[in-house]
């Protein structure tokens, strides 16, 4: 390797670059966005004509079920976008890889997106201690991180990671929804808490205490990999907690009812967003108990979190969205999911987003665009993302409603608030809102 | 034969029973005078592998030039599978031992790279790795003195529960081993010298992430600079009598138990320099890094290169690391979505791991070496009829 050869290679390379963007101007440019102008390679992953996002998810692995179907969701959005035309004449190529929600390897495909790939920005990538293990590299790179899937408080700190973003409630607003809930709803009840060992049951912890930290008996916590969680459920039981919150994920939901079931344990069940969907709760129960609990049955009755409408609300204009969405999604299988709708929900952010970048985004810029633009973004969400210049958080509200079967009720109207225990909780005045009519949003690039 | 001989081999288990003839024929490479061919190699074997090692060097850095960034990470991962690799066949090649603890002993060496880079103010990073090393290096002798009194199954058994124990205490401990999310290492930059390398050598960019890619790669070659040594030494020959024939070599002065122990410090050293590496790599030392399954996955590397040998432990670490991602994205090209793509991976490597069991269960050096042996054999016998 010398370095006239390496200079030839240069001149080679951006002699290339040039024939092909004068061959792009040459062809001319039909849509044109809203600047005018023609499209340009403005940054790495983007040409004249596509613009790459990636993500990690667990495809394989303990947290495959339900996780991996969210990229299938988001994938047809941004096929359906496509089909429309794309963002500013630009086809959406939708990368995702497998992680097996496993650090060591989200560090490994990430190198893999960031380097091979080399996509524009990341979107939605799943889960707190694998997309901990990325931070600091997407960060230092300066690739936008955008929707982190996950509700850590992690996600919303510009100062240190200034291209990260978080999507969802973080838990720690979460906590306090439930803890005011249960205050003035439950203000009698013996509290026991069955969290998750990390920032998920932490955070949540934090927001709780707040409002019910004299009702709580018990705390009691399980390390995700250790699938008896009977000790735990006993411990509650023991401490004569009525009510009891769980921040966990669906497996351990799953693992929870069982363990209530077999010591013929019956409180109040209160569960986070995460951990509550019926469906793939019911699947899992009727897995672990090989078939003794065939439903999700156990779950009836149990009080839980809501931030976006769910699959049984068909009704709802942004279900049927979804299910349009689902519908002529060429690489559907299998049935619309609540987690295929976080998929959706999430691509259709990022549209918004890219859009608001302008025709021809920049790393920075789309960043930029998020913090000016993102607290506006309109969408199937009860309550606004609260993202600007000095915050990273996400959706700011949610509902309380209570499981009935495989569909719920709601218990409140929309509430928010923010982080922080001088935060009051007040009830959202935002109207619901309703999908534009081709499904796919309108936002103004930002100055 | 006598009688009781045969009982001892009978009920030392199946598993020793052949095994050492053909299994590990990858770790009985021929000293080099010994065999009595013209080489360009010289005869001394300290020299001869200080001309290997250069060679290496001067090749590694023109593959990491040559290389994109990817790759250059993909390397570094490389590096420390392969540091683990090389020290597991060497106990499991030489001195017949098995472990699966592996993984934890690596986590060990991760844990104490984060925790040092954490400090205020970090002390170099060799100072660092040669801790991680010093400290696994000690858990690996208190370990080992339990391991030398086991045998197969038994000693699998024991090292076993290591792996499944030992990152429990990271969670147990989680106010200063930051429990289930593990903690974050301060990965170092490139210093000014190394970016004037890259600038002298080649002109690319001296990123984090190719330093990073330098440093696994010469921890990588400096051990198995000194593993080769030692396997060639005085030392790796008493590994390996131990390893053929405990009577023989108890009759011959050998203290079985102290030489085990040994080859399970050694082993344990490496792979605490594997973890080192790997924290500065991944940047994160986390539970779930260091399961049963990376443990399982060095013995499968070494199994598929050749057992006892280091050419084999590198051919095997890579099939770890490039072999998934190559089949995933075969399988996207082929029309696979990526969710099915990604399940491809783990299914493909099963199969590998199968057809080399059947087809070469001497692994890939193993099964090369012993077919040149045949052949050799073959040989001399026609020219002695000749």
């Amino acid at each position: 390797m010398t370095r006239s050869s390496r200079r030839l290679t240069r001149l080679l390379a951006a002699a290339t670059v040039t024939s092909a963007l004068a061959a792009c101007g040459g062809g001319g440019d039909g849509g044109g966005g809203g600047g005018g102008g023609e499209n340009e390679a403005s940054d790495i992953g983007v040409t004249a004509d596509t613009i790459r996002i990636g993500s990690h998810y667990p495809l394989t692995g303990v947290a495959a079920p339900g996780y991996s179907e969210i990229p299938t969701g988001a994938q047809c959005y941004f096929e359906f976008v496509n089909d429309a035309g794309g963002v500013y004449d630009r086809q959406i190529e939708f990368i995702y890889r497998d992680d097996a929600y496993n650090p060591t390897q989200t560090v490994q495909v990430v190198n893999e997106l960031v380097l091979q790939d080399e996509i524009f920005a990341m979107m939605g990538g799943l889960g707190t201690p694998t997309h901990r293990a990325v931070l600091d590299f997407l960060n230092g790179e300066g690739v936008p991180d955008l929707f982190v899937a996950s509700g850590s408080l992690l996600w919303d700190n510009p100062e240190e990671y200034p291209y990260t973003f978080g999507w969802q409630p973080d838990y720690e607003i979460e906590g306090k929804f439930i803890g005011n809930y249960i205050a003035e709803n439950f203000p009698d009840a013996r509290v026991g808490l069955f969290l998750q060992d990390d920032d998920f049951g932490e955070d949540g912890r934090a927001g709780l205490e707040g409002y019910i930290e004299d009702q709580i008996v018990a705390v009691e916590t399980y390390v995700p990999g250790n699938t008896d969680v009977g000790p735990q459920i006993a411990a509650l039981q023991a401490a004569g907690a009525d009510l009891v919150v769980s921040f966990s994920v669906p497996s351990y939901t799953a693992l929870g009812q069982l363990a209530a079931l077999r010591l013929g344990y019956q409180p109040q069940w209160f569960y986070s967003n995460v951990g509550s969907d019926p469906t793939l709760v019911g699947s899992l129960l009727a897995n672990f108990s090989e078939g003794a609990v065939s439903d999700a049955s156990l779950l009836d009755g149990a009080i839980t979190t809501e931030y976006i409408p769910t699959v049984d609300q068909t009704d709802n204009p942004w279900v049927q969205l979804w299910q349009r969405v689902w519908d002529e999604c060429s690489t559907a299988e299998g049935e619309l999911t609540n987690f295929r709708i976080y998929g959706m929900n999430q691509a259709y952010t990022t549209v918004q987003a890219l859009q608001a970048a302008g025709q021809n985004p920049t790393r920075d810029g789309l960043v930029a665009a998020v913090e000016q633009a993102g607290g506006d973004f309109q969408g199937s969400w009860y309550a606004p993302f609260r993202y600007s210049a000095d915050r990273h958080a996400g959706i700011s509200g949610m509902q309380v409603s209570r499981i009935t079967g495989n569909t719920s009720e709601e218990l409140t109207p929309v509430l928010i608030t923010d982080n922080g225990e001088d935060v009051d909780i007040e009830e959202s005045d935002n109207e619901p809102t309703t999908p534009p009519e081709d499904g796919i949003p309108d936002v103004e690039p930002v100055e | 034969m006598s009688q009781p001989q045969e009982k001892t081999a009978a009920s030392a288990g199946e598993m020793t029973s052949e095994s050492p003839v053909e299994a590990t024929t990858a770790a009985n490479a021929p000293s080099g005078p010994a065999s009595a061919r013209r080489s360009l190699l010289p005869g001394n074997t300290l020299l001869r592998h200080l001309v290997i090692l250069a060679v290496c060097a001067v090749g590694a850095v023109a593959l990491l030039e040559l290389t994109s960034p990817f790759r250059n990470s993909q390397f570094a991962v490389l590096a420390y599978y392969a540091i683990a690799a090389g020290g597991l066949t060497v106990l499991t090649g030489l001195n017949g031992q098995i472990s699966l603890g592996h993984g934890a002993l690596m986590a060990v060496g991760a844990y104490t790279t984060a925790l040092l880079l954490g400090a205020e103010e970090p002390l170099p990073l060799a100072v660092v790795f040669l801790a991680a090393v010093g400290i696994t290096l000690l858990l690996g002798a208190v370990v080992g003195v339990a391991a030398a009194r086991l045998h197969g199954p038994y000693l699998a058994g024991a090292t076993l529960a290591l792996a499944v124990g030992l990152p429990g205490l990271a969670l147990y401990y989680d106010d200063v081993l930051g429990g289930e999310q593990g903690l974050r290492v301060q990965s170092p930059r490139a210093p000014e010298w190394f970016q004037g390398f890259i600038g002298f050598v080649s002109g690319n960019n001296a990123t984090t992430t190719k330093w990073l890619a330098y440093v696994g790669v010469i921890c990588l070659l400096l051990t198995f600079f000194l593993l080769a040594n030692l396997a060639r030494s005085r030392v790796g020959r008493t590994w390996r009598a131990v390893r053929d024939e405990e009577v023989a070599a108890e009759l011959a002065g050998i203290d079985l138990g102290a030489w085990r122990v040994l080859a399970f410090v050694v082993s344990a050293a490496c792979a605490g320099l594997a973890g080192a590496v790997l924290g500065v790599v991944i940047r994160l030392a986390a539970p779930s890094g260091f399961t049963i399954v990376l443990s399982i996955a060095l013995l499968t590397a070494i199994v598929i290169g050749g057992l006892g040998s280091l050419l084999g432990a590198l051919l095997g670490s890579a099939l770890l690391v490039f072999l998934p991602p190559f089949v995933t994205n075969l399988g996207a090209d082929l029309g696979l979505n990526n969710t099915e793509a990604a399940q491809l991976a783990p299914f493909i490597y099963g199969v590998v791991l199968i057809i080399v069991m059947i087809a070469a269960p001497a692994g890939f050096v193993g099964t090369i070496r012993l077919r040149w042996l045949q052949a050799r054999g073959k040989r001399a016998a026609r020219t002695a009829q000749g």
